[in-house]
């Protein structure tokens, strides 16, 4: 549409004239259509049915049916909190380590690890290569009773300190809060890894110098300029960590015994095993709420405003 | 740099080289800086010209040799123990500090609690006083040098480092610049020692310039005795632009006499290397902007006493103050006139016949056994 054209005539004309600029306008909208399908007949629509589900009431025998039975929500809150707080403090314990055994891992290769980086990240995302089943599996036998990481722990009388503290039972790891914690860490650390080393390497080299170059020593240097323009790195990379291991019930089930089950064995059990459909789908929408509520304050907490 | 001859704050490298691998980045150099002096250090890139600022400042361990500041010895100290700032070549300015918490960084680490007020002062001085709150990211590029500047400065160091910190400004605030940081030196009255590729700058700054090449000093004096008297076909060449004409010493003496090109040319015995003996080979050198050009036509009118070279214009360029011509001789190819553009004669274009003749006074000497070339191609790359 030149200045210099003339104006349209006829109404149509014009019409057929502006045709090209609305189909441009149009095109962010197809580019994002097939993503809205699929999260429209993937998330939303099971939603809505999980949601309706958790206020159902009824048997397999006899149906299930709407009644709008809120109690589902509390009744399940009541007969299962130890193992949301169980959740919550293993997958918060999970993500706290991951972070300390991440951060120097993402610190070396994103600054000193020169021609060995790609190596370096190969190898961090090379268990992905395993499926994530035979894994934990692996976990079993690493942690098992007997083993040398068992005996090693026992000679050197760690595990006296972790079963005092309730982390471990009668010298063995296995079935124990600290193996379900062990294998979460182990299968959530690239997760924390990678947005660290991401947000590390986006670091201007210089900059450590010119705080050292300002008289601020390299601990000094780490805090005041490294770690607080690493924080979205630190952000995203326990929100990756924490999310799917607080969800999580493979590590419980594989590695932990009846007193660590997760949440997430819980509703495992109650969707196939027990065939309570209302309370499992009630236990997910609490999960939900209470993951988004932590990670809300915790963004919050985290946010540009303690970056200084 | 006269006025304090005391040892208080001078820097001083004592045979201090730097060598990676098998490369050699800088040879063992002695290099005083007096204190409260504006010293540049010029060169083209990779000349290790920022790699002796560095190691000045303690970000590059010096293979040997020794760094002293006002008489101790700090080759050892860490950077953040050095009483040195720098001005780094891309600001490196903290992105996610304002403009107030980067300048009061270095103050903040020695402990001072009270920084709002230097702070202040220090933003006025490099009059950036309304941009206290914004984010490093939300200034030009001029602002963000003159925050790096303000950033350093407040320190008080006993020397300030600049690496080529006005590298990545446009020409018209990079004079600008210049200016502001020769007031800003005068002003504090602290030792600066800067690194730069551009002659210009550095002739138009500093105190005294060392010219740096291949990792070694080439030449180090005042701008204006470097223009004039360079020592080396590099200097000759890097510093400006140089007409060098390889001729053969014919006679010696207060005057020596050179022929080349079928021509005999004078210059002063005591701008020859020494010793300059008959039969030996010399370059002879001048400035295109001391050579005056005439017409063949009118060569009678040149006075006598004055060398002449003989030739024929290739090329000319108006570049309004002056006109820049290209003449072939046979003394050497592509000799370079300027003449200022006061009365001009409109016989001289490309393919007039034409006489050069310059004061034998304005005339150098340089040892012929050095490559004729060196410095050209470095001064042209940086020029562009």
């Amino acid at each position: 549409m030149s200045v210099t054209e003339a104006p349209p005539a006829h109404p149509a004309e014009e019409a057929e004239v502006r045709k090209p600029s609305t189909r441009r306008r149009l095109v962010p909208y197809w580019l994002l259509l097939p993503g809205i399908l699929w999260l429209l007949v993937f998330f939303a629509l099971p939603m809505v049915y999980q949601a309706s589900t958790s206020v159902q009431t009824g048997s397999l025998e006899k149906g299930f049916e709407v009644t709008w039975h809120f109690r589902t929500y509390w009744d399940a809150l009541a007969d299962y909190y130890p193992q949301f707080i169980r959740s919550l403090l293993y997958a918060g314990t999970a993500t706290l380590l991951c972070l300390l055994l991440g951060y120097p891992l993402a610190y070396l290769i994103a600054f000193k690890a020169g021609r060995w980086r790609n190596l370096v990240l190969v190898l961090v995302i090379a268990p992905f290569f395993t499926s994530f089943l035979i894994r934990t599996l692996a976990w079993k036998t690493i942690l098992a009773d007997g083993g040398a990481v068992v005996d090693v722990l026992n000679t050197l009388h760690v595990l006296d300190v972790t079963s005092w503290l309730g982390w471990t039972e009668n010298n063995r790891v296995l079935a124990t809060p600290m193996a379900v914690v062990c294998g979460l860490t182990y299968n959530f650390l690239p997760f924390m890894i990678l947005p660290l080393y991401t947000s590390l390497e986006r670091i201007d080299g210089r900059l450590h110098e010119a705080a050292g170059d300002l008289y601020a020593t390299p601990a000094t240097t780490f805090r005041k300029v490294t770690l607080p323009l690493s924080m979205p790195g630190v952000v995203s990379g326990t929100l990756l960590t924490f999310i799917p291991a607080s969800g999580d019930y493979v590590n419980a089930e594989l590695l932990g015994s009846t007193d660590t089950k997760m949440v997430g064995s819980v509703i495992q059990t109650q969707f196939l095993r027990v065939l309570d459909y209302p309370t499992a789908a009630a236990l997910s929408f609490i999960l939900m709420a209470v993951v988004l509520l932590v990670v809300t304050v915790y963004i919050r907490r985290s946010g540009t405003e303690d970056l200084v | 740099m006269t006025q304090q001859q005391t040892e208080g704050g001078d820097v001083r490298l004592t045979g201090i080289s730097k060598t990676y691998g098998s490369f050699t980045a800088v040879h063992p150099l002695d290099l005083t800086v007096p204190q409260g002096s504006f010293f540049a250090l010029l060169g083209a890139s990779g000349c290790g010209k920022t790699t002796t600022l560095r190691m000045i400042a303690g970000l590059e361990e010096a293979t040997t040799g020794t760094v002293s500041l006002g008489g101790r010895d700090i080759t050892d100290l860490p950077p953040y123990k050095r009483p040195v700032n720098t001005v780094f070549q891309s600001y490196a300015l903290f992105p996610h500090l304002d403009v107030s918490e980067n300048v009061a960084f270095g103050l903040r680490r020695r402990g001072i609690k009270s920084v709002k007020k230097q702070v202040g002062e220090m933003l006025d001085l490099v009059q950036l006083g309304d941009f206290a709150r914004r984010k490093p990211h939300q200034l030009s590029g001029g602002q963000q040098q003159r925050v790096a500047v303000a950033r350093a400065l407040i320190n008080h160091p006993q020397v300030l480092l600049l690496d080529e910190p006005l590298g990545a400004l446009d020409l018209k605030l990079r004079r600008q610049m210049q200016l502001e940081l020769k007031r800003i030196q005068t002003e504090v009255g602290i030792t600066f020692i800067h690194v730069t590729h551009d002659q210009e700058e550095a002739m138009t700054m500093a105190d005294t310039v060392a010219v740096m090449n291949g990792g070694r000093v080439e030449q180090l004096g005042a701008p204006a005795d470097l223009y004039e008297n360079p020592r080396t076909t590099f200097v000759a060449n890097f510093l400006g632009t140089s007409n060098l004409i390889e001729g053969e010493i014919v006679s010696t003496g207060t005057d020596v006499v050179v022929s080349a090109g079928g021509g005999k040319l004078r210059l002063p015995g005591g701008r020859c290397p020494s010793p300059a003996e008959s039969g030996g080979k010399l370059l002879v050198g001048v400035r295109p902007e001391k050579i005056s050009l005439a017409h063949t036509d009118d060569a009678g009118a040149i006075p006598e006493g004055r060398n002449r070279v003989t030739g024929r214009i290739t090329d000319s360029s108006f570049i309004g103050v002056s006109t820049q011509y290209v003449v072939e001789s046979p003394a050497g190819t592509a000799l370079q006139v300027y003449e200022q553009n006061i009365e001009r004669d409109g016989r001289l274009v490309p393919g007039a016949d034409v006489v050069l003749h310059w004061n034998p006074e304005h005339t150098f000497g340089l040892d012929a056994a050095q490559s004729i070339d060196a410095g050209v191609a470095e001064g042209l790359e940086d020029a562009a």
